[in-house]
């Protein structure tokens, strides 16, 4: 057995055990905590698939937003939890247990009627790469050869957010998104507010840039920039926009709409919905790139701000 | 790859790994939640900065070695803030008790 | 050289599974906390050392991306979902 094996028994064994505690324990706040880890554990699996893509999704999204979602949630949770202590009857437990099981089972038999060698378009993503000169084969799937998919995804988070915002009080509507937060302005959250962001847009811009050749693209960059965006909101510094401001309802549009835009050029000057003329096929991807870290960014950013809450100079 | 990198990522790769075995050494040990937290972000800290610095004579550009070290520097900056963090949430929650 | 990098890689993720059993034991949610920043050292170094194993450069940028992101957890932690951060602040919190 090489030690390159031994490694990935290890690893796995890692991340199933702390899959399992998360799973036992009983107190929600832990789970929370195991599980937030577990995310970054993955990252490392991906990481020796050589999906590092992924991975860096993973670490993007489950470090910092899906992490301060989750562990906030669990935090206010336990505050108000009086009335969720008692226990489910037994015919509860047991339709959850089979329900559980035969979730298992048949997962287990799906895995094992794979057909082997797997059904891959990965050989033609990599050989028609030169369509939009773009070398990593992720941002090409995404932006081009299933570019419809990535534009209704974005769609997606402009529906998300509007439904975020629909549970807004009627009082409240047009105000700022989520609670004024407040620190100490001498403290270590405000110091740590002020370094990193600088660093963290660097990063995110970069993470942006290098997604055309290697791993990493808009939305990871997005997810970094939104938590540098959360981390200056937590620490006071910054205040998010009323919902009512068009500016913050241009940036929320972007991506989509520019997604739309050139789809319907390319349907009225190319060959197809969202088909890209070749020698443009590069700056036009750039372009929507930018447009959708934008909108991604300030989606995210506000999909954990919450709903509008206080009005103006409240 | 020279020699005399090989020589220092080995030393120093080594080094860090030790580290990383003083953090947990320590962490298993120590009897309370501050000095566990100590142990966590001053031991791993040093173990990163030491597989980083192991890791710059195999990095294949320059900007990786910038980036490398660039890990480690905000490693330093969030070990430092976390610690302060979480003990004060400690402390608080002792005090509250 | 790739056999010790290896195992510098294997041992490290041990020594973070050790850690973790200790950590997620309790007995405050502060130590649970720390398992976060736990993962954030050892993780990176893990990845770091996986990425020249692999000869995958791109591990550097996920690595990265955990480095910058490190203190998030720990911050939603000590916010508790509230707008105000009482734990934190120049001021010293010692009982009276």
């Amino acid at each position: 057995m090489s030690i390159a094996t031994i490694f990935e028994i290890v690893l796995a064994a890692v991340v199933l055990g702390l899959g399992i505690w998360t799973i036992v324990v009983r107190e929600t706040y832990s789970a929370t905590v195991g599980f937030v880890a577990y995310g970054l554990l993955v990252a490392l699996i991906w990481v020796r698939l050589d999906a590092i893509d992924v991975a860096l999704t993973e670490a993007a999204i489950g470090g910092g937003l899906g992490g301060v979602l989750l562990l906030g949630a669990a935090a206010q949770l336990r505050d108000s939890e009086p009335a969720v202590t008692d226990a489910a009857g037994n015919a509860v437990r047991v339709c959850a247990a089979i329900l559980s099981a035969l979730t298992a089972a048949t997962l287990a038999g799906a895995v094992l009627v794979l057909p082997d060698p797997a059904p891959t378009l990965a050989p033609a993503a990599v050989s028609n790469a030169w369509a939009t000169s773009l070398a990593n084969p992720v941002t090409n799937v995404l932006m081009a050869f299933r570019a419809m998919d990535t534009m209704l995804e974005k769609v997606v988070l402009l529906l998300a957010i509007i439904g975020v915002w629909s549970l807004a009080p009627d009082s409240a509507w047009g105000g700022h998104p989520g609670p004024r937060h407040q620190a100490d302005p001498h403290g270590v959250l405000v110091f740590l507010a002020r370094l990193l962001p600088p660093i963290g847009i660097v990063v995110g811009i970069y993470v942006l840039w290098t997604g055309a050749n290697h791993p990493g693209g808009a939305f990871q960059g997005g997810a970094i920039l939104a938590a540098m965006w959360l981390l200056a909101i937590m620490a006071g510094l910054a205040d998010t926009p009323p919902v009512s401001s068009r500016r913050l309802r241009l940036i929320l549009v972007a991506g989509p709409g520019l997604f739309l835009v050139v789809g319907i050029a390319g349907l009225l000057f190319g060959s197809a919905f969202l088909s890209y003329p070749p020698a443009q096929a590069k700056p036009l991807i750039l372009a929507i790139e930018v447009a959708m870290i934008l909108t991604i960014a300030a989606t995210l950013g506000l999909l954990l701000a919450g709903a509008p809450e206080r009005r103006t100079g409240q | 790859m020279s020699l005399l990198g090989d020589i220092i990522t080995i030393v120093a790769v080594s080094a860090g790994a030790f580290f990383f075995l003083a953090g947990t050494v320590g962490l298993l040990r120590f009897p309370d939640t501050l000095t566990r937290l100590h142990a966590l972000t001053k031991a791993d800290n040093l173990g990163l900065g030491l597989v980083v610095l192991g890791l710059l004579p195999q990095a294949a550009s320059l900007r990786d070695g910038f980036k490398l070290v660039s890990i480690w520097l905000l490693g330093l900056l969030a070990g430092a803030t976390v610690s302060q963090l979480i003990a004060r949430a400690a402390r608080q929650g002792e005090s509250a008790r | 050289m790739t056999e010790f990098l290896t195992a510098a890689v294997g041992f490290i993720l041990a020594m973070l599974a050790l850690g973790l059993v200790s950590i997620l034991r309790g007995p405050g949610d502060a130590d649970r906390m720390m398992a976060m920043q736990l993962i954030g050292t050892g993780g990176i170094a893990t990845l770091l050392l996986l990425g020249t194993v692999a000869s995958l450069p791109a591990a550097i940028d996920v690595a990265l991306t955990l480095a910058l992101l490190a203190t998030f957890a720990s911050i939603a932690f000590v916010k508790k979902g509230l707008s105000s951060l009482d734990a934190d602040g120049t001021a010293p919190t010692e009982p009276k």
